[in-house]
């Protein structure tokens, strides 16, 4: 690696030399005329697939384009929560891969991910929100993954500071392995790693078009710094799935929304789990810095805008106030939104695409941080070996004509 | 202890003194004071410790631009963390304690961070703590980091909301604003002007104060409000601005019912944005320790306080605003060691004033370290000729020059342009509905104020008035930007508050983080409560410096709401409680309750769940309301169930659009059950359709989709079909309805009087009429199994139907049924709730209403779904009986259905489960694979570690031929 390894010795070393050793995280290289792979979007899926590419499937010339600067989409908006409590066994396949990678990945990565394994809670607030959450327990039992169900007496004793006066808690679902992980931290580390790996990672270059060849294959894409070549295509590029698809001609099931999120300003530790309210909208958990960080349900319109509102910010600071009114003399430090790709299954499309030579990852919605690892893996398997992933099989973009949709939005309150 | 109230002077009124507390040590002040003021005159120099290093920090500023320490005011319920002091008003009692130190201000532990400060530079993080793993870690850290503690106790006060409709909102009512407002103010068009400080004037204070107070009191005269105290914290989508109104003081006591602060959203046509400079402070060594102050700050305090807040002082310049600075200090009987501007001499008002007062001026000269233990005690300057001096001192005020505050320019899209002689971003492309106002001095402010003022004029085809302008001192020589004096150093910090240092700033260039996001993000600089007011600009010029671009090459991050940190208790204002979701009380709630009942919220809506007799167990009292339906009679309170009128030629047409069965059939006066999808085919909701004419008909959606269903039927009608002659009208709380249920249910219908043919009425029909001498609509439907009786009234005539009812019911032994019941009743039966039954991959064939949908001749939502390869497979979820093999347990709701050897994956699940009274043994049903298929066929119920043995069986357990309904 260009910036050498990390680690407390060298930390250690560099503190008392002035810090004059470290090298550049990764490179900032002049685009090539081609290359065996090009990925298009510098966010968390793009960079993992690049670092996948590479790592495990030994593609050389790898280059991921990104119109802004990495993790500028919502790879850097996010609030940051890891999970696989999911309902359906081919979700929770997918996200608890993730989940496993992200146990291990700091590591793997020589980047410290702030992968914090505190604990998710989902409240169930009237007997019929029980009987869901005993449904979506015993499902994520026998799909293998941890699952505690927790009464109201143990949730109030682990969260002393839930005072709910509107919504009472009856119970709720506890994963002990999910947490949170620092969103930056894991589009560096991904970069950082790709990088040493030879991928360039080429920042302030947008993909506005594509070249196909007489077959109908794309073979190049078209970008502000002039036209790359390109073995193989992979779109990664979240709430601008749409636009580029129609760059490229075809369509997709996709909606874009802005999602919103909050925080708070730093605070003295106060809250240790993530938690989740069907009831409110609302879910939060508080940063290693102290912010508490929060947010809700997606905007109630379609739209690319990346921008708050009012509304949604009184909606969701209400929600959280339900849950801990003491915080109400707590202030805001900050609004912003991400650009969302939402499809109506709730699940993310993996797989080829209509135009050949194109593949893509989208359709996370609001829930894609959890899964870089799992979709830059699946997508470096479908870009290196021309075939889907056996995990990935189910999120092709067929089922939404045969009909096999993964519906985790009927499983779970809010899809985070 | 430096500071000290000088003997006169100030705007503050010393008739008036009022006691706070800072840490525990009782102090006084005045009324005009801010709580920052206040603690200067008292002579507090350590105000608080720094985020990560844990540094001394005092006050800097005097505005939100105050980046020195954070302070927690008030107590318990009512404290307030994280507060920049200058942004709090003094009140008698305040009390006010410093965050983040433990176990004092003055003997903080973690000072020690300092000495290991080298080990942590930007970004430490993320280069170890990774094994074992992170979280064994994270623990220690959490502690450290955080500022203020969050209240330990409910918040007693209260918050509201008001809504402003302007043709002009001006932000700021500094120069530029009150000279946009005077010029507007009898224009004809509707001003409010909003600013943050109690009293309008910004920078006026120091130069003209009468007019500001004269140019007031014109605008209250004209009928212009003005909100002050009131921080506008952001300009959203088309002009939407949000203002909080402090109402009072953060930390106060405040008598019941009095309102702490106000949220205003104000639509403007016209947003005029005149909020004012924020003046930069000097990156050197050690620019931290107490007593480093802004210079117009330190003018503030002098002028508008009357405090001094140290005695000898040392300022170091980039612009004239430093030599008005020591004039200042000169006038107060302070004494002003040096003046240390980096410009090469220049001539100008200011200089000359200060040249005249004998203050020694060093040109081309730079501070370039403070001395000192607790505070600064002398100050270290490169000279021009390259010698170094060192200077005693108390104070050193700086200047860096100005940005002019465009964060709500920012957040409503606007882009931004280097001004390279200001060595400022300002304002450049115009927004829509957006007007700016900046100005370098009183006199371009007041002139951008007016030309502001004649633009928005003219959008509304007005004109200003001329406004006589207040006294502008002479314009400033040019200034000359210093983005670091001394960076070599460890302790030149770019932001106090999240203590990001020069070198931090470097480190990043280094590591090739150098867009501006990823240096935010990588350093935090910007990110801590002040959002890098003062931070932001020396950040990027560092940047620059450190990467060989321009300030303008590397840009700025995008301003986000709020402005400021703003409570969210104001936020969430009346939304507390009961009323953050207010429930729906049925018209007969009193009644219920009078008969005993016990009352749920089911949806929204407030129901009887039972009605328990004295002594009764739940359980006791669900088999007798239930066995009083199977064998009398009972009433019931269905007035939740949706109700959706729709008329008109098209109306059946519409009908048929949304539902799999054909509706359009009807006969007029019957009823017919149907189901609705979505676009891809799984099961919106189910319910019943009447006919009450031939184009009239009343759909009754489930009570939890009532709004759902309703506001679909406008969409179509509005969006899809415009042309479609139907009217949908919601008339859910427009009825109460009575269900009479059980074998007695016919008897005691006539007995309460009737019109209607009721030997002729059948199962699943419906008539019109009256019942008690009340009109009346009637439906023969049932969701328990019995004969049924859904008797509509006007909700207004509920308690005389309810009166009527029980006058006639004694003799039928009539009992009132709670809904608990109602689910019991109905689950015997197998009939589904939607939405407790059904989930998101439900289709109606997989609830055994699958039939027709091939031959249906129109087509409707969710008809090309149906049709997909998936929705008619074998082997889907399908809605069956479920009984348990030992005959006595009940079996889990949201336990999993395994199939044939019991393992996963799962097969199907129960969705509703329940101890029958009349079976006297348990139902169940539930979602299992190929359930139709496998009647009677073994499985386990796996709940948690329990695996329950049961069997697939029929849906329906009681009176499958339903010879009952028709009965
Ligand atoms: C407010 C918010 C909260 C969220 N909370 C969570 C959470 O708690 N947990 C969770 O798991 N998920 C969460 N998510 C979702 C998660 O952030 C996303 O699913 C995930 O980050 C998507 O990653 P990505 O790499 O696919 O997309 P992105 O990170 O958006 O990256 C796509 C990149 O493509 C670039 N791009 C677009 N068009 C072009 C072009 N033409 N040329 C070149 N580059 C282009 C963009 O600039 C962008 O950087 C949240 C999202 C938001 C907005």
């Amino acid at each position: 690696m260009r910036s050498g390894r990390y680690s407390a010795w060298r930390l250690l070393r560099e503190g008392l030399s002035g810090h004059r050793g470290w090298g550049p995280a990764w490179r900032s290289p002049e685009p090539q005329r081609h290359y065996d792979v090009v990925i298009v979007g510098g966010g968390g899926h793009g960079l993992a697939t690049a670092y996948y590419l590479a790592r495990t499937h030994g593609v050389r010339r790898i280059a991921v384009l990104e119109r802004g600067w990495i993790g500028g989409g919502n790879s850097g908006r996010n609030t940051t929560i890891i999970r696989s409590n999911y309902f359906w066994p081919e979700s929770a396949a997918l996200y608890d891969f993730a989940l496993r990678q992200y146990e291990q990945l700091s590591r793997e990565l020589n980047f410290n991910l702030m992968v914090s394994q505190r604990g998710l809670l989902m409240l169930a607030h009237t007997p019929h929100d029980v009987e869901l959450g005993r449904r979506t327990f015993n499902a994520m039992r026998l799909n293998g993954i941890d699952a505690e169900w927790l009464d109201a007496d143990r949730i109030l004793s682990e969260v002393p500071s839930l005072q709910p006066s509107r919504f009472p808690i009856l119970g709720g679902v506890m994963q002990r392995r999910a947490g949170i992980a620092r969103h930056d931290a894991v589009v560096w580390g991904f970069a950082r790693a790709a990088d040493s790996f030879g991928v360039d990672i080429l920042q302030g270059t947008e993909v506005t078009g594509f070249r196909t060849d007489a077959t109908g294959r794309a073979v190049a894409v078209l970008t502000n710094r002039g036209e790359i070549g390109a073995g193989a295509i992979g779109l990664a590029v979240a709430g601008s799935s749409t636009q580029l698809a129609d760059l490229a001609g075809f369509r997709l099931p996709v909606t874009s929304y802005a999602l919103q999120a909050f925080v708070s300003e730093p605070l003295k530790p106060f809250l240790d789990t993530v938690l989740l309210s069907p009831a409110t909208g609302c879910y939060v958990s508080q940063s290693d810095k102290g912010e508490l960080v929060f947010g809700g349900a997606l905007d109630l319109f379609p739209s690319f805008a990346q921008r708050g509102t009012p509304p949604i910010l009184e909606q969701v600071v209400a929600g959280l106030l339900e849950m801990f009114p003491t915080l109400a003399r707590v202030r805001l430090l900050r609004q912003w939104a991400g650009c969302v790709d939402v499809v109506h299954d709730s699940s993310p499309i993996l797989g080829p695409t209509p135009v050949p030579g194109i593949a893509i990852n989208c359709g996370w919605g609001t829930g894609g941080f959890k899964a870089i690892p799992a979709g830059g893996y699946l997508l470096a398997h479908q870009l290196a070996t021309g075939q889907p992933h056996p995990m990935a099989v189910p999120f092709g973009l067929e089922r939404f004509s045969t009909g096999r949709l993964i519906d985790e939005a009927a499983a779970a309150g809010i899809a985070h | 202890m430096t500071g000290f109230r000088l003997p006169s002077g100030g705007q503050i009124d010393r008739s008036q003194p009022l006691s706070f507390q800072f840490d525990g040590t009782a102090m006084t002040g005045y009324s005009g004071d801010t709580l920052a003021s206040a603690l200067l005159a008292n002579g507090v120099r350590t105000v608080g410790r720094s985020f990560k290093y844990h540094r001394r920090r005092g006050i800097v500023g005097a505005g939100v631009e105050d980046a020195g320490a954070l302070v927690t005011v008030g107590t318990a319920g009512r404290s307030v963390p994280n507060l920049k002091p200058a942004t709090v008003p003094l009140y008698e009692g305040l009390v006010a304690t410093p965050v983040n130190v433990w176990p004092s201000l003055e003997m903080d532990v973690r000072a020690l961070h300092q000495w290991i400060a080298p080990l942590l530079p930007a970004g430490f993080y993320n280069k170890t703590f990774t094994w074992p793993s992170w979280h064994l870690f994270e623990g220690a850290i959490r502690r450290a980091a955080g500022f203020g503690t969050a209240p330990s106790a409910p918040d007693p006060d209260r918050y509201a909301k008001a809504h402003l409709s302007v043709d002009v909102a001006i932000v700021g009512a500094g120069p530029a604003g009150l000279t946009a407002a005077l010029a507007l103010a009898t224009s004809g068009v509707s001003v409010v002007v909003i600013d943050a400080n109690p009293r309008p004037g910004g920078s006026l204070a120091l130069t003209d104060p009468a007019w500001a107070r004269e140019a007031s009191a014109t605008l209250s005269r004209a009928g212009v409000r003005v909100l002050t105290n009131s921080t506008a914290f952001g300009l959203y989508d088309h002009g939407l601005l949000g203002v909080v109104e402090q109402c009072a003081p953060p930390g106060a006591e405040l008598s019941a019912g009095r309102v702490r602060e106000r949220l205003w959203l104000i639509r403007a046509a016209r947003c005029l944005l005149a909020p004012g400079l924020i003046e930069r402070p000097l990156v050197f060594a050690n620019n931290d320790r107490p007593g480093v102050m802004l210079a117009q700050a330190v003018r503030r305090y002098l002028t508008v306080y009357g405090v001094a807040p140290a005695q000898r002082w040392v300022i170091a310049t980039v612009g004239d605003e430093g030599h008005r600075c020591a004039v200042d200090l000169l006038a107060a009987g302070l004494d002003v060691a040096a003046i240390v501007d980096h410009r090469a001499a220049v001539t100008s008002p200011a200089v000359a004033a200060a040249t005249a007062a004998g203050i020694p001026i060093e040109w081309q000269a730079r501070l370039t370290a403070t001395l000192g233990r607790r505070g600064v005690e002398g100050a270290r300057i490169a000279l021009a000729s390259g010698s170094t001096r060192t200077v005693a001192c108390t104070g050193v005020a700086v200047h860096g020059g100005w940005s002019p505050t465009v964060h709500l320019y920012s957040q409503a899209g606007g882009r931004l342009a280097w001004d390279d002689a200001r060595a400022a971003f300002v304002p450049s492309t115009p927004v829509a509905r957006v007007e700016t106002a900046f100005g370098w001095s009183v006199g371009e402010a007041c002139a951008a104020g007016a030309a502001a003022a004649a633009r928005v004029a003219q959008a509304f085809q007005r004109s200003t008035v001329a406004v006589a302008l207040p006294t502008a001192p002479p314009a400033d020589a040019p200034l000359q930007p210093l983005w670091e004096a001394s960076g070599a150093e460890a302790s030149a910090f770019v932001d106090l508050l999240s203590d990001v240092t020069a070198r931090d700033i470097r480190l990043a260039a280094q590591e090739n983080y150098v867009s501006v996001e990823h240096l935010k993000r990588y350093t935090t600089t910007g990110m801590a409560p002040d959002q890098g007011k003062t931070s932001n600009l020396p950040a990027l010029a560092l940047m620059a410096a450190a990467t060989d671009r321009t300030i303008p090459e590397v840009g700025t991050t995008r301003f986000r709401p709020p402005f400021e940190p703003i409570s969210l208790g104001v936020l969430a204002h009346s939304r507390r409680g009961a009323l953050l979701a207010p429930s729906l009380t049925l018209p007969l709630a009193r009644e219920h309750l009078g008969l005993g009942a016990e009352m749920e919220e089911y949806g929204r809506w407030q129901r009887p769940a039972l009605y328990p007799r004295r002594g009764e167990r739940r359980e006791e009292t669900l088999v007798r309301e239930v066995l009083a339906v199977r064998n009398g009679v009972g009433v019931f309170d269905a007035s939740p169930l949706g109700k959706i009128e729709l008329t008109g030629p098209d109306a059946a047409r519409l009908l048929d659009f949304i539902s799999v069965q054909t509706l359009s059939t009807l006969p007029v006066g019957r009823v017919r059950y149907h189901v609705m999808l979505t676009e891809t085919g799984t099961v919106l909701d189910d319910g019943v359709c009447a006919r009450l004419g031939p184009e009239h008909f009343l759909l009754s959606p489930s009570s939890a989709m009532a709004s759902t269903v309703a506001t679909l039927l406008d969409e179509l009608l509005q969006c899809d079909f415009p042309a479609w002659r139907c009217l949908a009208t919601a008339v859910t709380q427009g009825w109460a309805v009575l269900t009479l249920t059980g074998p007695n249910a016919l008897a005691l219908l006539s007995a309460l009087g009737t019109d209607l043919p009721l030997s002729t009425l059948p199962h699943m029909s419906i008539a019109t009429g009256r019942v008690a001498g009340l009109p009346a609509r009637v439906a023969r439907v049932s969701f328990t199994g019995e004969a049924s009786y859904e008797i509509a009234v006007p909700s207004t005539a509920a308690q005389t139907l309810w009166h009527a009812i029980w006058a006639a019911g004694t003799v039928f032994d009539l009992q009132p049924i709670g809904l608990e019941s109602v689910l019991v009743l109905r689950l015997e039966k197998g009939y589904l709730i939607h939405g407790v039954d059904t989930d998101g991959e439900t289709t109606p064939d997989d609830l055994g209403y699958g039939g027709g949908i091939a031959r249906k001749a129109s087509d409707f939502i969710g008809r090309r779904s149906l049709l997909r390869p998936e929705q008619r497979r074998s082997g889907r979820r399908q809605l069956v009986g479920l009984t348990p093999e030992d005959g006595v347990t009940v079996l889990p709701a949201g336990g999993h259905v395994l199939l044939d050897d019991g393992t996963p994956p799962s097969d199907g699940w129960v969705t509703s489960s329940a101890y029958s009274p009349t079976l006297a043994r348990p139902v169940a049903i539930g979602l299992v694979a190929d359930g139709r298929a496998r009647m009677g066929a073994r499985c386990q119920i796996a709940d948690g570690d329990r695996r329950i043995p049961a069997r697939i069986a029929a849906l329906c357990a009681w009176d499958p031929e339903g010879r009952r309904l028709h009965g």
